[in-house]
């Protein structure tokens, strides 16, 4: 299959990405007031990244410093059966005890949202939260769960067959998030989402 | 970028790469957190079916793979030689194509005969995972080997590994040796020369007679097991002589370096080829090659199970190809 793609839109740089973020952490502190009980979980490997930053501008503007866990959904997965050749599997590392938290997933792209399914299940086989909240970079619509962010960095109507690539310094060596598209070929791809965590 | 896993089946450590023992090794890191879980099951092989094909005596491995694939949800199956077909005269391959006719997707298979899985493995669809095969080969335990000295020691190229006992007989030495070399460190092999052919030094593996002289380099000791079965032979004169000439005890460690680790397969004679204080001692891993062997094995089953899904036709419906799966 040809993978090539040409970018389509740019939809936020470095400084984009800071205030969407600082935003989000305002939010989550107008919504929360205290974030004593609160832990981030970042989802690997990009929302990682994200939650760290996200728990640094809360320990800025707050001074409440914010665990921060890192949680693999690979065995999670609903498509194991169907992508060849298994998917490497990374660690989880939750350095807190999930029980009677307020947890917030952090993820870079919300797309179909069979990923934020999964890691429902793989946190949850890790304790009883008392809640799961969800922040997410770039929602890119085309949802194929009822399933919702409640703190959202930018908000992106997409065609299903374009590519949301968000780039970071930690993992990419740049801070951007653009839309790219795929080059037209004879059988145009529709895109089927669940894909959407493939290792590149 | 890590390399991919593609092979159906796993047969031994000799043919594969570098890079695919290196993925094993990653593999194995990330699914030993799921044991230390409250909840130490994930769902990644739910509804697959793992046969349990141990047609020779077998505790530690056989539970090991059981406790594996429960932890990863598959369902199991076991067949064991005394209730089997074997016994009215069934050949293993009729065993195993009857097993294949029930739509099962992996076969952990332990034989008394070098080269059976690899015969199962080209003539059924499964996955096909060597648990042990006559003299020639126990990958996992191998994998299990390495596991626990890149987490003991942090690495293992240059490591001096040296392995004591009857390297003739054993598999878990064949499949210790392909792995360390790949890996990049430097094997000996020790013991009575009844039981260690000079041969073996086209191996790519020094050979020696005298324990005192290689003890003292060493970083790792494995220890293998003297098969007690195998005594009537007169491989060696006596135990006692062994114990005395090839044995680890307190005396002889005193000439080790002091963070040498000791392994050993299992199961120990207590007092032929380990004493039993240096079995329990500080420096034995022994406890922990058990603890390791299960997520050692987990990484192995996932891996082997996408391996299959690549042999055959995905189900993936034609309308929906997948955006990112190319590049």
């Amino acid at each position: 299959m040809s993978n090539q793609t040409h970018v389509k839109a740019h939809l936020l740089d470095e400084q984009g990405i800071r205030r969407a973020l600082t935003r989000m952490a305002h939010e989550i502190l107008e919504r929360h007031r205290v974030l004593e009980r609160i832990a981030l979980v970042g989802i690997r490997s990009r929302g990682e990244w994200i939650a760290k930053r996200l728990s640094t501008l809360l320990s800025e503007i707050d001074g409440t410093l914010v665990p921060v866990g890192a949680l693999d959904i690979t065995l999670y997965r609903d498509d194991l059966s169907l992508v060849a050749a298994n998917p490497i599997v990374h660690s989880t590392e939750i350095p807190f005890d999930v029980t009677g938290r307020k947890i917030i997933f952090v993820d870079d792209v919300l797309f179909t949202g069979r990923t934020i399914r999964a890691a429902m299940d793989a946190l949850t086989d890790l304790g009883r939260p008392q809640s799961i909240e969800l922040a997410v970079l770039v929602d890119r619509g085309h949802r194929e769960l009822p399933i919702k962010a409640d703190y959202v960095g930018k908000n992106v109507p997409t065609s299903k067959g374009d590519l949301v690539q968000v780039r970071l310094t930690e993992s990419d060596g740049v801070d951007e998030v653009v839309v790219e598209e795929p080059v037209v070929s004879e059988r145009p791809s529709t895109g089927s989402g669940r894909t959407e965590r493939v290792e590149p | 970028m890590m390399t991919r896993w593609t092979r159906k089946d796993l047969l031994g450590l000799e043919e594969l790469s570098r890079e695919e023992l290196l993925l094993l090794l990653d593999q194995a890191k990330a699914f030993r957190e799921v044991s230390l879980r409250p909840i130490k099951k994930v769902p990644a092989l739910r509804g697959r079916t793992v046969v349990l094909c141990f047609l020779e005596p077998s505790t530690r491995t056989r539970t090991s793979f059981e406790l594996a694939a429960k932890r990863l949800s598959a369902d199991i199956l076991q067949i064991q030689p005394s209730s089997s077909s074997l016994v009215k005269g069934e050949t293993v391959l009729d065993t195993a194509r009857n097993i294949e006719a029930m739509q099962v997707d992996i076969v952990v298979l332990r034989h008394s005969t070098s080269g059976v899985p690899a015969m199962v493995a080209h003539s059924i669809k499964p996955s096909v995972i060597n648990a042990g095969d006559g003299s020639h080969e126990h990958p996992t335990q191998g994998l299990v080997d390495l596991f626990t000295i890149q987490e003991k020691k942090g690495r293992i190229q240059g490591l001096n590994v040296l392995i004591i006992g009857d390297i003739l007989h054993s598999r878990v030495a064949r499949s210790d040796l392909w792995g360390l070399t790949k890996l990049g460190a430097k094997v000996t092999l020790c013991g009575p020369p009844t039981l260690v052919p000079s041969l073996m030094e086209t191996w790519g593996a020094k050979v020696s007679y005298h324990l005192e002289e290689v003890l003292p380099q060493a970083d790792v000791v494995i220890a293998l097991r003297l098969q007690l079965e195998r005594q009537q032979e007169k491989y060696i004169p006596s135990f006692r002589e062994y114990t005395k000439l090839y044995g680890i005890d307190q005396e002889k460690l005193k000439s080790a370096k002091p963070d040498l680790i000791l392994m050993h397969p299992g199961p120990v004679n207590r007092g032929v080829e380990l004493s039993p204080e240096v079995a329990d001692g500080p420096q034995s891993v022994i406890l922990d090659q058990v603890t390791n062997g299960i997520a050692v094995r987990m990484a192995v089953l996932y891996l082997v199970a996408g391996g299959r899904a690549a042999h055959q036709t995905p189900v993936v419906p034609k309308s929906s190809p997948s955006p990112v799966e190319a590049d």
